[in-house]
Protein backbone atom coordinates (compact mmCIF):
# COMPACT_ATOMS: atom_id res chain seq x y z
CA UNK A 1 0.00 0.00 0.00
CA UNK A 2 2.50 2.15 0.81
CA UNK A 3 4.59 1.38 -2.36
CA UNK A 4 1.33 2.43 -4.11
CA UNK A 5 0.92 5.05 -2.30
CA UNK A 6 4.70 6.96 -3.04
CA UNK A 7 4.00 5.85 -6.52
CA UNK A 8 0.84 7.92 -6.95
CA UNK A 9 2.51 10.68 -5.47
CA UNK A 10 5.71 10.94 -7.73
CA UNK A 11 3.11 10.29 -10.89
CA UNK A 12 1.01 13.24 -9.60
CA UNK A 13 4.30 15.57 -9.15
CA UNK A 14 5.42 14.57 -12.52
CA UNK A 15 1.66 15.45 -14.28
CA UNK A 16 1.73 18.77 -12.30
CA UNK A 17 4.64 19.84 -13.37
CA UNK A 18 3.68 18.56 -17.15
CA UNK A 19 0.72 20.77 -16.44
CA UNK A 20 2.41 24.03 -15.68
CA UNK A 21 5.49 23.71 -18.20
CA UNK A 22 4.11 21.41 -20.99
CA UNK A 23 7.33 21.15 -22.46
CA UNK A 24 7.10 17.25 -23.18
CA UNK A 25 3.52 17.11 -24.36
CA UNK A 26 3.61 19.95 -26.74
CA UNK A 27 7.04 18.44 -28.30
CA UNK A 28 6.00 15.17 -28.75
CA UNK A 29 1.96 16.27 -29.85
CA UNK A 30 3.69 18.33 -32.31
CA UNK A 31 6.36 15.71 -33.48
CA UNK A 32 3.54 13.05 -34.05
CA UNK A 33 1.46 15.43 -36.26
CA UNK A 34 4.92 16.28 -38.70
CA UNK A 35 4.75 12.24 -38.43
CA UNK A 36 1.59 11.72 -39.53
CA UNK A 37 1.51 14.72 -41.99
CA UNK A 38 4.32 13.69 -43.86
CA UNK A 39 2.93 9.67 -43.66
CA UNK A 40 0.27 11.29 -45.30
CA UNK A 41 1.99 12.66 -48.28
CA UNK A 42 4.01 9.21 -49.14
CA UNK A 43 1.08 7.17 -49.17
CA UNK A 44 -2.08 7.47 -50.71
CA UNK A 45 -4.35 7.71 -47.92
CA UNK A 46 -7.15 6.35 -49.45
CA UNK A 47 -5.93 2.84 -50.90
CA UNK A 48 -6.15 -0.83 -49.26
CA UNK A 49 -2.76 -1.03 -48.83
CA UNK A 50 -2.62 1.94 -46.49
CA UNK A 51 -5.58 0.85 -44.70
CA UNK A 52 -3.71 -2.47 -43.90
CA UNK A 53 -0.46 -0.53 -42.76
CA UNK A 54 -2.16 1.90 -40.53
CA UNK A 55 -1.68 -0.05 -37.32
CA UNK A 56 2.04 0.30 -37.96
CA UNK A 57 2.01 3.82 -39.37
CA UNK A 58 0.23 4.37 -36.28
CA UNK A 59 2.42 2.92 -33.66
CA UNK A 60 5.34 3.95 -35.51
CA UNK A 61 4.42 7.36 -34.81
CA UNK A 62 3.81 6.62 -31.13
CA UNK A 63 6.86 5.51 -30.44
CA UNK A 64 8.82 8.01 -32.50
CA UNK A 65 6.78 10.56 -29.73
CA UNK A 66 6.94 7.97 -27.17
CA UNK A 67 10.86 8.45 -26.85
CA UNK A 68 11.00 11.93 -26.30
CA UNK A 69 8.40 11.45 -23.14
CA UNK A 70 10.95 8.81 -21.76
CA UNK A 71 13.96 10.66 -22.32
CA UNK A 72 12.52 13.37 -20.36
CA UNK A 73 11.36 11.36 -17.73
CA UNK A 74 14.30 10.79 -15.50
CA UNK A 75 16.18 13.45 -17.38
CA UNK A 76 13.89 16.44 -15.91
CA UNK A 77 14.84 14.86 -12.30
CA UNK A 78 18.32 15.96 -12.39
CA UNK A 79 17.71 19.57 -12.96
CA UNK A 80 19.03 21.25 -9.58
CA UNK A 81 19.80 17.40 -8.38
CA UNK A 82 16.31 16.69 -7.53
CA UNK A 83 17.00 12.81 -8.33
CA UNK A 84 19.56 12.96 -5.09
CA UNK A 85 16.39 13.70 -3.19
CA UNK A 86 14.27 11.49 -4.83
CA UNK A 87 16.44 8.89 -3.99
CA UNK A 88 17.67 9.13 -0.54
CA UNK A 89 13.98 9.93 0.44
CA UNK A 90 12.68 6.33 1.92
CA UNK A 91 11.21 5.65 -1.16
CA UNK A 92 12.22 1.78 -2.81
CA UNK A 93 13.22 1.96 -6.06
CA UNK A 94 9.82 0.25 -7.23
CA UNK A 95 7.78 3.37 -6.08
CA UNK A 96 10.38 5.72 -8.32
CA UNK A 97 9.66 3.20 -11.07
CA UNK A 98 5.93 2.46 -11.21
CA UNK A 99 5.49 6.55 -10.51
CA UNK A 100 6.96 7.39 -13.11
CA UNK A 101 6.18 5.05 -15.84
CA UNK A 102 2.50 5.89 -15.09
CA UNK A 103 2.76 9.45 -15.67
CA UNK A 104 4.56 8.59 -19.08
CA UNK A 105 1.63 6.24 -19.48
CA UNK A 106 -0.56 8.75 -19.16
CA UNK A 107 1.09 11.55 -21.04
CA UNK A 108 1.50 8.78 -23.93
CA UNK A 109 -1.90 8.32 -23.54
CA UNK A 110 -3.63 11.60 -23.97
CA UNK A 111 -0.69 12.07 -26.72
CA UNK A 112 -2.92 9.17 -28.60
CA UNK A 113 -6.05 10.17 -27.74
CA UNK A 114 -5.27 13.77 -29.17
CA UNK A 115 -3.80 12.24 -32.20
CA UNK A 116 -5.94 9.47 -32.74
CA UNK A 117 -8.77 11.95 -35.02
CA UNK A 118 -6.03 13.72 -37.15
CA UNK A 119 -5.07 9.74 -37.71
CA UNK A 120 -8.96 9.33 -38.52
CA UNK A 121 -9.12 12.26 -41.53
CA UNK A 122 -5.57 11.76 -43.05
CA UNK A 123 -6.28 8.20 -43.26
CA UNK A 124 -9.48 7.24 -43.42
CA UNK A 125 -10.16 4.66 -41.11
CA UNK A 126 -13.25 4.19 -38.79
CA UNK A 127 -12.47 2.94 -35.06
CA UNK A 128 -15.50 4.67 -33.52
CA UNK A 129 -17.69 1.58 -32.80
CA UNK A 130 -14.46 -0.68 -32.01
CA UNK A 131 -13.41 1.96 -29.49
CA UNK A 132 -14.25 -0.88 -26.62
CA UNK A 133 -11.24 -2.09 -27.92
CA UNK A 134 -9.37 -0.07 -29.42
CA UNK A 135 -8.69 1.57 -25.50
CA UNK A 136 -7.48 -1.67 -23.77
CA UNK A 137 -5.03 -2.06 -26.84
CA UNK A 138 -3.78 1.41 -26.29
CA UNK A 139 -3.30 1.00 -22.84
CA UNK A 140 -1.50 -2.49 -22.72
CA UNK A 141 0.80 -1.64 -25.44
CA UNK A 142 1.56 1.59 -24.04
CA UNK A 143 2.49 0.48 -20.81
CA UNK A 144 4.41 -2.20 -22.76
CA UNK A 145 6.21 0.83 -24.20
CA UNK A 146 6.42 3.17 -21.35
CA UNK A 147 7.62 0.41 -18.62
CA UNK A 148 10.90 -0.55 -20.63
CA UNK A 149 11.20 2.94 -21.91
CA UNK A 150 11.31 3.79 -17.58
CA UNK A 151 14.29 1.75 -16.84
CA UNK A 152 16.61 2.87 -19.85
CA UNK A 153 15.25 6.04 -18.99
CA UNK A 154 16.88 5.54 -15.54
CA UNK A 155 19.66 3.34 -16.97
CA UNK A 156 20.61 6.56 -19.36
CA UNK A 157 20.05 9.30 -17.02
CA UNK A 158 23.72 10.26 -16.79
CA UNK A 159 25.01 9.44 -20.24
CA UNK A 160 25.62 12.39 -22.46
CA UNK A 161 24.38 11.11 -25.34
CA UNK A 162 20.82 9.52 -23.74
CA UNK A 163 18.61 10.86 -26.75
CA UNK A 164 20.42 8.73 -29.21
CA UNK A 165 21.08 5.84 -26.45
CA UNK A 166 17.54 5.68 -25.60
CA UNK A 167 15.96 4.63 -28.81
CA UNK A 168 18.80 2.09 -29.52
CA UNK A 169 17.80 0.62 -26.41
CA UNK A 170 14.40 0.88 -26.70
CA UNK A 171 12.91 -0.05 -29.36
CA UNK A 172 14.34 -3.56 -29.95
CA UNK A 173 13.32 -4.73 -26.74
CA UNK A 174 9.71 -3.59 -27.34
CA UNK A 175 9.77 -5.36 -30.66
CA UNK A 176 6.99 -7.66 -29.27
CA UNK A 177 4.97 -5.15 -27.73
CA UNK A 178 4.63 -3.22 -30.96
CA UNK A 179 4.15 -6.17 -33.07
CA UNK A 180 1.22 -6.96 -31.08
CA UNK A 181 -0.02 -3.34 -30.42
CA UNK A 182 0.08 -3.37 -34.42
CA UNK A 183 -1.47 -6.16 -34.62
CA UNK A 184 -4.21 -5.94 -33.27
CA UNK A 185 -4.90 -2.09 -34.08
CA UNK A 186 -4.40 -2.89 -37.71
CA UNK A 187 -7.38 -6.19 -36.86
CA UNK A 188 -9.10 -3.05 -35.86
CA UNK A 189 -8.95 -0.39 -38.37
CA UNK A 190 -9.72 -2.82 -41.40
CA UNK A 191 -12.92 -3.88 -39.71
CA UNK A 192 -11.86 -7.49 -39.20
CA UNK A 193 -13.44 -9.64 -36.17
CA UNK A 194 -11.04 -9.57 -33.13
CA UNK A 195 -11.56 -12.85 -31.93
CA UNK A 196 -9.09 -14.62 -34.07
CA UNK A 197 -6.33 -12.17 -32.34
CA UNK A 198 -7.49 -12.31 -28.98
CA UNK A 199 -3.91 -14.48 -28.37
CA UNK A 200 -1.79 -11.14 -29.07
CA UNK A 201 -3.94 -9.20 -26.67
CA UNK A 202 -3.11 -12.13 -24.38
CA UNK A 203 0.53 -11.62 -25.47
CA UNK A 204 0.46 -8.17 -24.50
CA UNK A 205 -1.10 -8.61 -21.17
CA UNK A 206 2.05 -11.39 -20.53
CA UNK A 207 4.34 -9.28 -21.51
CA UNK A 208 3.40 -6.16 -19.67
CA UNK A 209 3.63 -8.23 -16.75
CA UNK A 210 6.92 -9.38 -17.05
CA UNK A 211 8.72 -6.12 -17.94
CA UNK A 212 6.83 -4.65 -15.12
CA UNK A 213 8.11 -6.86 -12.70
CA UNK A 214 11.67 -7.10 -14.31
CA UNK A 215 11.65 -2.66 -14.26
CA UNK A 216 10.27 -2.81 -9.96
CA UNK A 217 12.76 -5.90 -9.45
CA UNK A 218 15.84 -3.99 -11.81
CA UNK A 219 15.81 -0.26 -11.12
CA UNK A 220 16.66 -0.24 -7.27
CA UNK A 221 19.95 -1.43 -8.75
CA UNK A 222 20.08 1.17 -11.28
CA UNK A 223 19.46 4.23 -9.28
CA UNK A 224 21.99 2.99 -6.54
CA UNK A 225 24.32 1.09 -7.93
CA UNK B 1 26.37 4.76 15.82
CA UNK B 2 26.69 4.95 11.80
CA UNK B 3 29.77 2.83 10.82
CA UNK B 4 31.92 2.65 7.17
CA UNK B 5 34.00 -0.41 7.21
CA UNK B 6 36.66 -0.98 4.98
CA UNK B 7 34.86 1.14 2.14
CA UNK B 8 36.00 1.23 -1.30
CA UNK B 9 34.55 3.24 -4.53
CA UNK B 10 35.66 3.24 -7.86
CA UNK B 11 34.86 4.57 -10.93
CA UNK B 12 36.15 2.69 -13.99
CA UNK B 13 39.36 1.92 -12.40
CA UNK B 14 39.96 4.78 -10.51
CA UNK B 15 39.55 4.25 -6.48
CA UNK B 16 37.85 7.53 -4.77
CA UNK B 17 37.94 5.99 -1.49
CA UNK B 18 40.41 3.38 -0.50
CA UNK B 19 39.38 1.27 2.41
CA UNK B 20 38.18 4.01 4.72
CA UNK B 21 36.81 2.91 8.11
CA UNK B 22 34.99 5.53 10.45
CA UNK B 23 32.59 5.90 13.26
CA UNK B 24 30.30 7.85 14.33
CA UNK B 25 28.55 8.46 17.36
CA UNK B 26 24.90 9.38 17.21
CA UNK B 27 24.85 13.03 18.52
CA UNK B 28 28.23 13.81 17.46
CA UNK B 29 29.42 16.45 14.80
CA UNK B 30 31.71 15.43 11.96
CA UNK B 31 33.93 17.60 10.36
CA UNK B 32 34.90 15.96 6.91
CA UNK B 33 37.87 17.55 6.19
CA UNK B 34 40.21 17.63 2.74
CA UNK B 35 40.73 18.80 -0.89
CA UNK B 36 39.10 18.82 -3.79
CA UNK B 37 39.04 15.33 -5.13
CA UNK B 38 39.51 13.71 -1.83
CA UNK B 39 36.70 11.60 -2.07
CA UNK B 40 34.35 13.93 0.86
CA UNK B 41 31.37 13.77 -1.37
CA UNK B 42 31.46 10.27 -2.79
CA UNK B 43 31.65 9.34 0.95
CA UNK B 44 28.41 11.87 2.04
CA UNK B 45 26.87 10.28 -1.16
CA UNK B 46 27.10 6.66 -0.14
CA UNK B 47 26.49 7.82 3.41
CA UNK B 48 23.14 9.17 2.34
CA UNK B 49 22.56 5.85 0.65
CA UNK B 50 22.75 7.64 -3.14
CA UNK B 51 25.34 5.03 -4.53
CA UNK B 52 26.13 1.50 -2.68
CA UNK B 53 30.07 1.02 -1.85
CA UNK B 54 32.13 -1.22 -4.24
CA UNK B 55 33.40 -3.11 -1.13
CA UNK B 56 32.80 -2.96 2.32
CA UNK B 57 29.98 -1.80 4.20
CA UNK B 58 27.77 1.38 5.72
CA UNK B 59 25.78 0.82 8.14
CA UNK B 60 23.86 2.99 10.67
CA UNK B 61 22.93 1.51 14.18
CA UNK B 62 23.69 -1.78 12.51
CA UNK B 63 21.05 -1.53 9.57
CA UNK B 64 21.81 -0.71 6.05
CA UNK B 65 21.42 2.68 5.09
CA UNK B 66 19.17 1.54 1.93
CA UNK B 67 16.20 0.57 4.68
CA UNK B 68 13.74 3.03 4.40
CA UNK B 69 13.45 3.29 8.19
CA UNK B 70 17.36 4.38 7.79
CA UNK B 71 16.51 6.88 5.27
CA UNK B 72 13.97 8.48 7.06
CA UNK B 73 16.17 9.35 9.26
CA UNK B 74 18.89 10.93 7.13
CA UNK B 75 18.26 14.86 5.66
CA UNK B 76 20.91 15.74 3.24
CA UNK B 77 21.47 19.20 1.89
CA UNK B 78 23.96 17.99 -1.05
CA UNK B 79 25.86 20.10 -3.90
CA UNK B 80 22.02 21.16 -5.34
CA UNK B 81 19.06 22.64 -4.07
CA UNK B 82 17.23 19.52 -4.73
CA UNK B 83 13.43 21.01 -5.31
CA UNK B 84 11.72 21.79 -8.04
CA UNK B 85 11.28 24.67 -10.35
CA UNK B 86 7.60 24.41 -11.77
CA UNK B 87 5.94 23.48 -8.25
CA UNK B 88 5.62 26.06 -5.57
CA UNK B 89 7.16 26.50 -2.48
CA UNK B 90 4.16 24.54 -0.66
CA UNK B 91 3.82 21.64 -3.04
CA UNK B 92 7.47 21.33 -2.91
CA UNK B 93 7.06 20.65 0.82
CA UNK B 94 4.16 18.64 0.11
CA UNK B 95 5.30 16.39 -2.40
CA UNK B 96 8.23 15.11 -0.21
CA UNK B 97 6.39 15.23 2.86
CA UNK B 98 4.30 12.29 1.14
CA UNK B 99 7.68 10.22 0.56
CA UNK B 100 8.48 10.82 3.98
CA UNK B 101 4.91 9.49 5.03
CA UNK B 102 4.03 12.88 6.99
CA UNK B 103 0.48 13.00 6.86
CA UNK B 104 -1.17 16.50 7.34
CA UNK B 105 1.93 18.19 6.64
CA UNK B 106 0.19 21.47 5.89
CA UNK B 107 1.05 23.05 9.67
CA UNK B 108 4.17 21.60 9.31
CA UNK B 109 5.01 23.17 6.00
CA UNK B 110 3.89 26.50 6.95
CA UNK B 111 6.20 26.37 10.20
CA UNK B 112 8.94 25.59 7.83
CA UNK B 113 8.37 28.54 5.16
CA UNK B 114 7.62 31.23 7.97
CA UNK B 115 11.11 29.97 9.49
CA UNK B 116 12.58 30.33 6.36
CA UNK B 117 10.80 33.64 5.01
CA UNK B 118 9.25 31.98 2.49
CA UNK B 119 5.73 32.19 3.73
CA UNK B 120 4.65 34.84 1.84
CA UNK B 121 5.53 33.04 -1.05
CA UNK B 122 3.55 29.96 -0.23
CA UNK B 123 1.93 29.21 -3.42
CA UNK B 124 4.73 31.30 -5.87
CA UNK B 125 6.70 28.75 -8.46
CA UNK B 126 10.20 27.97 -7.02
CA UNK B 127 11.49 29.14 -10.80
CA UNK B 128 10.36 32.49 -10.10
CA UNK B 129 12.29 33.10 -6.69
CA UNK B 130 15.61 34.37 -6.50
CA UNK B 131 18.64 32.68 -5.82
CA UNK B 132 18.52 33.26 -2.05
CA UNK B 133 14.79 32.23 -1.75
CA UNK B 134 15.84 29.03 -3.43
CA UNK B 135 18.35 28.05 -1.61
CA UNK B 136 16.26 28.33 1.84
CA UNK B 137 13.27 26.75 0.30
CA UNK B 138 16.23 24.02 -0.34
CA UNK B 139 17.97 24.26 3.58
CA UNK B 140 13.68 24.01 4.62
CA UNK B 141 13.59 20.64 2.14
CA UNK B 142 16.39 19.08 4.52
CA UNK B 143 14.87 20.21 7.60
CA UNK B 144 11.36 19.53 7.17
CA UNK B 145 11.09 15.98 8.40
CA UNK B 146 13.02 16.72 11.32
CA UNK B 147 15.90 14.01 10.69
CA UNK B 148 18.18 12.76 13.59
CA UNK B 149 20.98 12.53 10.69
CA UNK B 150 22.24 15.69 8.70
CA UNK B 151 24.70 14.86 6.06
CA UNK B 152 25.95 18.56 4.60
CA UNK B 153 28.07 18.98 1.35
CA UNK B 154 29.79 21.84 1.73
CA UNK B 155 26.24 23.87 2.83
CA UNK B 156 27.26 27.40 2.79
CA UNK B 157 29.31 27.27 -0.86
CA UNK B 158 27.06 29.85 -2.43
CA UNK B 159 24.61 30.36 -0.21
CA UNK B 160 23.84 34.49 0.26
CA UNK B 161 24.20 35.76 3.71
CA UNK B 162 20.77 35.62 4.94
CA UNK B 163 20.45 31.37 3.57
CA UNK B 164 23.79 30.89 5.59
CA UNK B 165 23.17 33.32 8.35
CA UNK B 166 19.49 30.05 8.80
CA UNK B 167 21.60 27.80 8.25
CA UNK B 168 23.74 28.23 10.17
CA UNK B 169 21.52 28.60 12.91
CA UNK B 170 19.74 25.43 12.21
CA UNK B 171 22.76 23.31 12.48
CA UNK B 172 23.64 25.06 15.54
CA UNK B 173 20.00 24.10 16.77
CA UNK B 174 20.21 20.60 15.79
CA UNK B 175 24.15 20.35 17.38
CA UNK B 176 22.59 20.98 20.26
CA UNK B 177 19.52 19.21 20.36
CA UNK B 178 22.09 15.87 19.91
CA UNK B 179 21.62 15.24 16.21
CA UNK B 180 24.29 13.87 14.53
CA UNK B 181 25.91 16.12 11.68
CA UNK B 182 28.19 15.33 9.05
CA UNK B 183 29.99 18.27 7.55
CA UNK B 184 32.08 18.37 4.61
CA UNK B 185 33.65 22.33 4.42
CA UNK B 186 36.10 23.68 3.33
CA UNK B 187 35.62 26.18 5.69
CA UNK B 188 37.99 25.04 8.27
CA UNK B 189 37.68 27.43 11.32
CA UNK B 190 33.52 27.67 11.64
CA UNK B 191 33.62 23.97 11.45
CA UNK B 192 35.98 23.17 14.20
CA UNK B 193 34.17 25.72 16.27
CA UNK B 194 30.92 23.35 16.18
CA UNK B 195 32.47 19.96 15.18
CA UNK B 196 32.96 17.08 18.43
CA UNK B 197 35.17 15.25 15.86
CA UNK B 198 37.20 15.92 12.73
CA UNK B 199 38.25 13.51 9.83
CA UNK B 200 40.56 14.41 6.80
CA UNK B 201 40.64 12.54 3.41
CA UNK B 202 43.33 12.47 1.85
CA UNK B 203 43.03 11.24 -2.32
CA UNK B 204 40.10 8.82 -1.16
CA UNK B 205 42.29 7.63 1.79
CA UNK B 206 41.35 8.38 5.49
CA UNK B 207 44.51 10.06 6.63
CA UNK B 208 42.84 11.35 10.41
CA UNK B 209 40.38 10.86 12.29
CA UNK B 210 39.61 11.98 15.43
CA UNK B 211 37.94 14.17 18.46
CA UNK B 212 38.37 17.77 17.96
CA UNK B 213 40.63 19.28 20.26
CA UNK B 214 41.47 23.26 21.56
CA UNK B 215 44.83 22.83 20.03
CA UNK B 216 42.88 21.77 16.45
CA UNK B 217 40.66 24.84 17.19
CA UNK B 218 43.78 27.29 17.74
CA UNK B 219 45.81 26.29 14.54
CA UNK B 220 43.21 24.60 11.91
CA UNK B 221 45.01 25.34 8.79
CA UNK B 222 48.65 23.66 10.41
CA UNK B 223 46.77 20.66 11.31
CA UNK B 224 44.46 20.78 7.88
CA UNK B 225 47.77 21.00 5.87
CA UNK B 226 49.86 18.27 7.85
CA UNK B 227 46.79 15.62 7.03
CA UNK B 228 45.96 16.49 3.58
CA UNK B 229 49.31 16.35 2.14
CA UNK B 230 50.82 13.06 4.35
CA UNK B 231 48.70 10.27 1.76
CA UNK B 232 49.93 9.30 -1.40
Amino acid sequence: MELLRQALAIARKDLRIERRSKEVVNAAFSFALVVLLLFSFTFDPTGDQVREMSGGLLWLVYSFAGVLVLTRSFAQETQNDCLDALVAAPVSGAAIFLGKALANTVFLLFLELATLPVFTIFYNVRWEARMAWLLPILVLGTWGFTVIGTVFSALTVSVRLRELMLPLLVFPITVPALMASVQLTTTLFTGEPIAGDLVWLQFLAGFDLIFTLLGVTLVETILVG
Amino acid sequence: MIAARGVWKFFGDFAALREVSLEIAAGSTLALLGRNGAGKTTLLRMLAALSSPSRGTITAGGASLREPAQRRRIGLIGHGISIYDDLTAAENLEFFASLYGIKAPGERIDRWLETTELLRVRNGLARQFSRGMRQRLAIARAFFHDPDILLLDEPFTALDDRAAALLARLIRQAHDQGRTLIISTHQLREALQLATDVAVLDRGRLAFSGPNTEELKAAPEDFYRKYSETAG
